[in-house]
């Protein structure tokens, strides 16, 4: 059988292959069956509700239907092949050409490369941060200095006292207490050790930085945290959550969600859940949102991604572009470490301050995923009028429909993005002619 | 006439130690612990020979071997360093500025007394 990276052909396949009828399907999701015909040979586009309820009549998750799983775990099988290229000397390239083959034939395994991916990655973070400890570590360095002093002193004493036949019983008495009192030192460093290495040992469970943690616990949420919607969630409600998630583990990461808690809560409290989405059937626009609610675009784009779940995506950086906040959305691959497509309208608006950028983007594919983003690009609260000023660009991103006008081609990254003749390439692509 | 020796190291007990071994083995020992005075006692004590640990509170082993040697009369004088720190890199930094031996600690007492016998000449 034909691999199709088409959504209609998985609902087809899956369909027949648990013995549903398409007119019981049509009926069972409220269309026609003539509708669902043409849907199953890809000529009509589905996506959100109805995608959704076929998917449960059909007994598997949306995302395995539609192509922005297929393009997650793809651009993720791609970023492991870049991994490791040119490590794998005298071994077979990876076929990257036929990459949806893989994830389409077996796709068990295509995920079990790209979890090993993920660990690999982790796990050389992991030993790149204990390098860095051995080498730089101060209290490590001082306290072997400390056990080394201690042994040179007892190591010296022994020896006089062993080898020197004829000593005279004061210096006799003089070294034996300097050996006990160097013994005392050297066991008493040893423990500290054993503790502080003790206590470093958690690294272990946790590979990632403070960054990837409060990331994780914000894709976990989805970017909506329920007790904070409530008129009376306070700062109690935000302590429970930072308590309950089991991501946060690092003190940094706690600290670092704790902001951004503290932030989301004052989002719901300027627009509050009921009167936005009144407030959204009269207009979608951002800018008229924050007029109406007194608040700032980048807050208004913040709380529509809240409170629309898996429908839109948020990111927001730095001024040094790092991403500070992010949840993905199916099709709009995010980069798990390093930087991200310059021609994101996220980087558009950072570099033009105060100045809302709304633009139409194309992710690569076959069928290239389009996006309506809304980005803008606010400064945070200073410290004062000599201090240099931080600033925040924020981007929400909304699935948009396929067809019709020009949209503005971006990627996800440079390394696994196939547009050639790319103004903004920084780095050379592993995926050759392909796109 | 016995050599003089000056020993540059904070660590009492160690400090104690070689001045007990490098005595029985006819040394006239002095002992210094500041790093930062630690060569101008050198200069005031004209020894022939230095044992010189890094590590001292003021100023680093490193730091007053590269004085000493910048003087033209102790250019020559024979230094044994001792060090907690054996790589390679802290081997290659003390041999650029003129170390005459480099010993790491723990050490045994009989490889000090010979490295120091023979950087120095044997004694009368």
């Amino acid at each position: 059988m034909a691999v199709s990276g088409l959504t209609g052909s998985r609902i087809r396949e899956r369909r027949s292959a648990i013995g549903l009828r398409q007119a019981d399907l049509a009926r069972a999701v409220g269309i026609s069956p003539a509708y669902l015909n043409l849907i199953e040979h890809n000529r009509r586009r589905i996506g959100g509700k109805l995608l959704v309820d076929l998917a449960r009549e059909l007994s598997v998750e949306p995302t395995q239907l539609s192509e922005g799983a297929e393009a997650a775990v793809l651009s993720q099988l791609r970023d492991a092949a870049a991994r490791l290229s040119g490590a794998a000397a005298g071994q077979a390239a990876p076929e990257l050409d036929r990459a949806e083959e893989l994830v389409g034939r077996l796709p068990g395994w295509a995920g079990l490369v790209n979890a090993q991916a993920r660990r690999i990655s982790e796990l050389e973070r992991l030993v790149e941060t204990l390098s860095d400890r051995l080498t730089h570590d101060p209290q490590l360095a001082a306290s072997l200095h400390e056990m080394l002093s201690s042994v040179t002193a007892i190591r010296s004493a022994a020896s006089i006292l062993t080898e020197t036949r004829d000593i005279d019983p004061d210096w006799q008495a003089r070294f034996l207490r300097n050996v006990r009192e160097e013994s005392q030192r050297l066991s008493d460093s040893a423990e500290g050790l054993v503790a502080y290495l003790d206590t470093g040992g958690d690294m272990t469970e946790r590979p990632l930085s403070p960054a990837d943690e409060l990331a994780a616990f914000i894709e976990a949420a989805g970017y909506h945290f329920a007790p904070l919607e409530e008129p009376r969630g306070g700062e109690a409600e935000i302590e429970a959550l930072l308590e309950t998630a089991d991501t946060l583990r690092d003190p940094g990461a706690i600290a670092m969600a704790r902001d951004m808690l503290g932030r989301y809560l004052a989002d719901a409290r300027a627009m509050q859940a009921g009167p936005f989405a009144t407030s959204r059937t009269a207009t979608d626009d951002p800018g008229r949102l924050a007029e109406a609610f007194g608040v700032g675009p980048d807050a208004v784009l913040r709380r529509i991604a809240s409170l629309t779940g898996a429908d839109s995506g948020l990111v927001a950086c730095d001024g040094s572009g790092t991403l500070t906040l992010r949840k993905p959305i199916a099709g709009f691959s995010l980069p798990r470490f390093g930087a991200a497509c310059p021609l994101w309208p996220l980087y558009r608006a950072l570099v033009r301050p105060s100045q809302p950028v709304s633009a139409l983007v194309e992710m690569p594919g076959r069928v290239g995923r389009r996006f309506l983003c809304h980005a803008i690009c606010m400064p945070r609260a200073t410290t004062g009028f000599s201090a240099p000023m931080v600033f925040e660009a924020t981007m929400l991103i909304l699935p948009a429909p396929d067809a019709g006008g020009p949209a503005d081609p971006v990627g996800s990254t440079c390394r696994i993005c196939p547009r050639e003749g790319c103004a903004a390439r920084r780095e050379p692509s592993i995926m050759g002619d392909q796109g | 006439m016995p050599k003089k020796i000056v020993v540059v190291e904070d660590e009492p007990n160690i400090t104690e130690a070689i001045s007990f071994i490098l005595s029985r083995d006819g040394w006239e020992v002095s002992t210094h612990a500041n790093g930062e005075t630690a060569a101008e006692a050198v200069r005031a004590a004209a020894p022939d020979a230095v044992v010189l640990d890094v590590m001292l509170p003021g100023r680093s082993g490193y730091e007053i071997l590269q004085d000493l040697r910048a003087d033209p009369e102790f250019a020559a004088l024979p230094v044994l360093m001792l060090t907690a720190r054996g790589q390679k890199k802290d081997r290659d930094l003390a041999d650029r500025l003129g170390a005459t031996r480099f010993m790491t600690k723990p050490f045994s007492n009989a490889e000090m007394l010979k490295a120091l016998r023979e950087i120095a000449g044997d004694l009368d």
